[in-house]
Parts: structure tokens; sequence; C-alpha cells
């Protein structure tokens, strides 16, 4: 016994989950929107969350980026909890997100929306910034070089002084990702970020998440409408169906499970573009 | 209408410090070149410039509407004055204590400011600015606010000798601090701090994501704004070497607010431009027609406002947009092509 724990625990906490959602409950008055939903995401892990419309996804979504406190359950990161944590330090935490329709700073530049992104690596405030003081100055600098390292990768150099609001919106999506990956999170909560692509464009989107994953060395929650592209980047797949969790596994057993086929069944058999 | 128009400018090139450098020593300029009461109302205007400028912080960048900054204003003001005449401060030392009382009272305002979005705030700041006055009129605070009559202060001289008259001191001694104003707002609206302050005005939802406290982000807000509101209220106490209660009346509040939307809602320089309008127009409104002079302001102010809706800061942004657009682009051509 005292050698299994021996053997078990560095092990344990060697592959310990980056994410852990345990029987989370969501109700709004009578809707129960999530009906006790429990799933890991680990390490370096593309997660794909699906589901057809009115699932619960964006519901899960808002619970692990803070925006709704659950009736039930619990959230862990990296082993702390973080259910009921004020929705600004989450960003802190290492936890940065996309939104479903687009939530960007519609006066701002392509760069002020980016450099806003770094506000959690900041700790200048008004005195400090007001008298560029060396430490403002510092991290201002610090932010601006990840700046570039961003707008080079997502391909915005171009747009970088044009207000946001004027752009198309897949380059509005490629602001919105800048915005959340320039803290450097090691969570990305990706909310329908092929909703409103085209066909060439989700496949490059299908290659930058890849990227983005390898270079930042960080995990993705994907919650996606586009089966095609969950199965193509996903490294496990959960299927949600009215609040349940119907499947969780690899594309391929969550392809063949016989519940998934049944939710999705009566909608068209192709990808389902938002 | 949306609050916002302004985008951020990128900062810190080579043409920015000079420019701010130019615009200093044109500021200071006036002080030889012109005199008399036209060197007042100058005056006048670069202590209205600030107070806008203070307002423009919290409505312009952080989109908390104010309709009642000019009781910070009178706060200010009645601060100096006090301080001066019943405490025999000198008049430069009764500032950075006039600036912390307001802030101290623009942070206790922010507070329930938070609870109350869009109108219901600037109707709140409106009632403020309703009974600031009144308050000010009260017997019980006549020893020191000297009830309706006010509080006379005496204009102060050049000091060390310097050879200028009682008028050229005040614009001077003015527009340094002004311009002092001026520049710290503009590192502070540039910076992390003044990112976030539009962030939370242009998206609060996500504003909170990227991490940002909208609580105290926009109490703070609150307190700079009144501070800035403030000093130039004490500034005029100083230049007017009055204070009563009635030049604090409501009406200044919306002269403010006037200033703030004709110069550029979200613009630093739109300030200044706001400064000089409220200053003089009403003036050139009663040299047009002694008889209505509200109505020939009224008229020039909706022409102002159909012909430049985004007030004088956009209508000068449009005009500088192509050849700021054009030497950028040369910039980075001239650096590719090494
Ligand atoms: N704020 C809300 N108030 C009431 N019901 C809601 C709210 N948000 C979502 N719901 C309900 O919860 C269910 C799940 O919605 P949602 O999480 O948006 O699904 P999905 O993102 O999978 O399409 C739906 O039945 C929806 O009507
Ligand atoms: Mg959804």
């Amino acid at each position: 016994m005292a050698h299994d724990a021996a053997a078990g625990g560095p092990v344990a906490a060697a592959v310990a989950a980056l994410l852990e959602v345990s029987d989370i409950v969501v109700r709004f008055g009578g809707v129960t929107a999530v009906a006790g939903v429990s799933f890991a995401v680990d390490q370096h892990q593309i997660c794909g969350l699906i589901g057809p419309n009115g699932a619960g996804k964006t519901t899960l979504f808002n619970c692990i980026s803070g925006i709704y406190r659950p009736t039930e359950g619990e959230i862990r990161f990296e082993g702390e909890t973080i259910t009921g944590a004020p929705r600004h330090r989450m960003m802190g935490f290492g936890i940065g997100r996309t939104f479903q329709n687009l939530a960007l700073f519609r006066s701002l530049s392509v760069r002020d929306n980016v450099l806003a992104g770094a506000h959690c690596l900041g700790h200048a405030g008004f005195m400090a910034s007001a008298l560029r003081l060396p430490r403002a100055r510092r991290e201002a600098a610090e932010a601006e070089a990840r700046l570039h390292h961003l707008l080079g990768l997502l391909d915005l150099e171009a747009v970088a002084e044009v207000p946001v609001a004027s752009l198309p919106f897949g380059t509005q999506k490629r602001v919105e990702l800048a915005r959340a990956l320039i803290s450097g999170p090691k969570l990305l909560l990706l909310d329908e970020p092929a909703g409103g692509l085209n066909h060439g464009e989700v496949d490059g989107l299908a290659a930058l998440l890849q990227d983005i994953r390898r270079q930042f060395s960080l995990s993705i929650l994907l919650v996606e409408h586009h089966m095609n592209l969950v199965m193509r980047v996903s490294d496990k797949v959960v299927a949600l169906d009215f609040g349940k969790k119907i499947a969780d596994g690899t594309p391929d057993e969550v392809r063949s499970e016989p519940e998934v086929i049944r939710a999705y069944l009566g909608e068209a058999p192709h990808d389902r573009a938002a | 209408m949306p609050v916002a128009t302004a985008p951020a400018r990128a900062e810190s090139r080579p043409l920015v410090p000079l420019a701010i450098l130019g615009l200093a020593l044109l500021a200071l300029a006036p002080t030889f070149l012109v005199e008399g009461y036209r060197l007042f109302q100058l005056t006048l205007a670069v202590i209205y410039a600030v107070a806008i400028l203070g307002l423009n912080i919290v409505t312009g960048y952080n989109g908390q509407i104010s309709l009642g900054h000019g009781a910070f204003y009178a706060v200010g003001a009645y601060a100096t004055a006090i301080m001066m005449a019943s405490f025999g401060m000198p008049y430069w030392a009764t500032l950075p204590i006039a600036a912390l009382i307001c802030a101290g009272l623009g942070y206790a305002i922010g507070f329930p400011a938070l609870r109350l979005g869009g109108l219901y705030l600037a109707l709140t700041t409106f009632a403020l600015a309703v009974a600031v006055p009144q308050i000010l009129k009260y017997h019980a605070f006549e020893e020191w606010t000297g009830g309706v009559q006010g509080v006379f202060i005496a204009k102060p001289d050049a000091p060390f000798g310097l050879p200028l008259n009682a008028d050229q001191w005040l614009y001077l001694f003015t527009t340094v601090i002004a311009v002092a104003i001026f520049l710290l707002s503009w590192n502070l609206l540039r910076s992390r701090i003044g990112r976030a302050m539009m962030a939370i005005r242009d998206q609060p939802i996500a504003a909170e994501a990227m991490g940002m406290d909208i609580a105290r982000l926009k109490t703070r807000t609150f307190a700079v704004s009144a501070m800035i509101t403030g000093i130039a209220g004490a500034l005029s106490a100083i230049a007017v070497e009055f204070v009563s209660p009635d030049s604090f009346s409501v009406m200044l509040s919306i002269t403010l607010f006037v200033g703030m939307v004709v110069g550029g809602i979200a613009s630093i320089l739109g300030a200044v431009f706001g400064g000089l309008f409220v200053v003089f127009v009403p003036n050139l409104a009663e040299e047009i027609s002694k008889a209505a002079p509200g109505v020939i302001y009224g008229v020039i102010l909706i022409l102002f406002l159909f012909i430049l809706p985004t007030g004088f800061a956009g209508f000068l942004r449009r005009l500088a947009g192509p050849l700021l657009r054009r030497w950028r682009d040369g910039a980075t051509t001239n650096q590719d092509g090494r």
C-alpha cells in the first residue's frame, strides 16, 4: 500500500489535468442548461467541446471563464479551485478567452486592442503611468515586444493602426485571438472560432490552432459547432446534449458513439458551419 | 450616438515630443504678445481647458457621463479661496491641497457612481451640481465661505522680481501648470491605465476578461478627473480674485460639457479648443447682438456641431489623417528599403 502510494504519487502529480470540471450544474430559473458535467483538459491538449444548439456549451464555457457562477460543482485550474473567483482574476490565473460574437474594443486600433490583453501583466498604476516611471516604461516595452510577435504571427501588421471596427469579420477574429494570447495564457478558451468563416479560412484556422499550441505550449478548449474542425484538430472531444455529457474520448471514439450520432441526426449530415 | 470616437494614436515617435514642445511654447507666447483683458480671457480659457480635460477623462475616455463637474470646480475654487483668506496661505501652496480634497471627493462619488449606468449617473452628477451652490450659501459654513457674499482674495504679483505685471504672471503661472497637467494626462491616457479606461468604456465584459478590475479603475478615474477639474477651479479662484456661490451654478457644469463636446470627446487637444470656445464664443455672440446673445450662441453652437459633428479634434484628425498616414507609410518603406 505504501509502495503503491510512493509509486503512484509523483506520476499522478505529473499527469494532473490542467483544467478539471467536476459535476457542474447550471440552472437559469427553471431551465437546467448544464446538468452535471465533468471532464478534464490536460497540459498541451486541444480539447473539443461539441453538441447541438442549446446543448449548454456556451454556458459551460462561461462558467470556466468566470462569467457565470455554476449552481453546483467545482472547477479547478492547476489543482486550485477557481469557481466563483472574480472575473478579472481569470486572465491572471492563465486563462485567456475569445467571445462567440466578438467583443472587441470598437473604437481602439488593432494595436491597442491587443495591448489591452496584456493588462494583467502590468502593475504600473495611475501615478507611475502619468510620470512614466522606469517600471511603467519597462512594462510598456515588454508588452510592445509581445505585440510585435503576435501581429506577425497572426498577419495583422498591416492593419495595426486601423480602428478595429472597420475591419472584416475574419480579421477581427484574429485580433481577438491575438488579444487572448498576448498575456501568455496556459489555457485558451475559444467559443466557436470558426463561426462565420468560409472553408478556406477554416482550414487556415485549423493550422493556426496547431501552430499556436506548439509555439505557446498551451492547452486549448475549443467550443465548436463545426464538427469537421473539431475532429481534425482535437486530441480529445467531449460531446454534450441537453446539458449532459454523452461522449468523451478521441475524435474517432466520439464520432462512432451512437448517442452522438443520434444527437446530430436529423440535422445536416455534413458540417454544420454556423 | 456612440460616446467613443477617438482611435488612440501611435506613440513614441520622434514627431510627438517635438510637437508637444512646440505647443508648449505656443501656449506660453501670449504672456508677451497679448495684454490686459484679452490676456485675462486667455487665462480663463486655459483654466477651462484644464477643467474640460478633467471631464473628458471620466466621460470621454472612461464613458462615465458627468453633468456635474462644475461641483468639483467649485470645491477646488472654494478650497483655495478659504485657505488663502482664512488661513493666510500663499496661493501656490493651496493648489496641491485643493487637488487632494477634490480627488477625495471624486473618489467618494465614484463609488455610488459604479452602480449607476449612463443616464442615471448623468442625472446624479447633475443633482450634485444643483446642490453645490446652495451648500456653499449654507449659513453654518458662512464663517469660511462668506455665505452669499463669497470670499475675496488678493491677486498674486510676479515673484523673484520677474519683470512681469500681475496679468502676465497669472497667465504664465496658470499656463505652466496647465501644460504640466496636459503632459501628465497625455502619458496617463497612452499607458496601460488609459487603455483600460477606454476598454471599459467600449466593452466592459471583455475588459473584465482581460483582467481589468472595473470597479477599481472607474473609481480612480473619477478621482483623477475630479482632481484635475478641481485644480482648474482653484486656478480660477486665483485668477478671478473672488469666489461666490453664483459663479458655480448648474450652468458651469453644462458649459464644461459643451466645451468637451465641441472640442472633441476623448481628445486631449480638443480640451484646449473647448476652453477657447466656451470663453470666446459667448463674447463673440455678445458683440454680434447685445439684445439676444443667447440666441446667437445657440445658433453658433448648432452650426458648429452640424459642420463638425466629431468636434474640433475630429476635424483635425480628418485633416491630419491622410498626411500622417503618408508620413508613416513613407517611414516604413524607408526602413524596409534598407
Ligand atoms: N442567460 C440565460 N438565461 C436563461 N437561459 C439560458 C441562458 N443562457 C442559456 N440558456 C439556456 O440554456 C441552454 C443552453 O444554452 P447554451 O449554453 O447557449 O447552448 P449552446 O452554446 O450549446 O448552444 C439553452 O436552452 C438556453 O436557452
Ligand atoms: Mg453557444
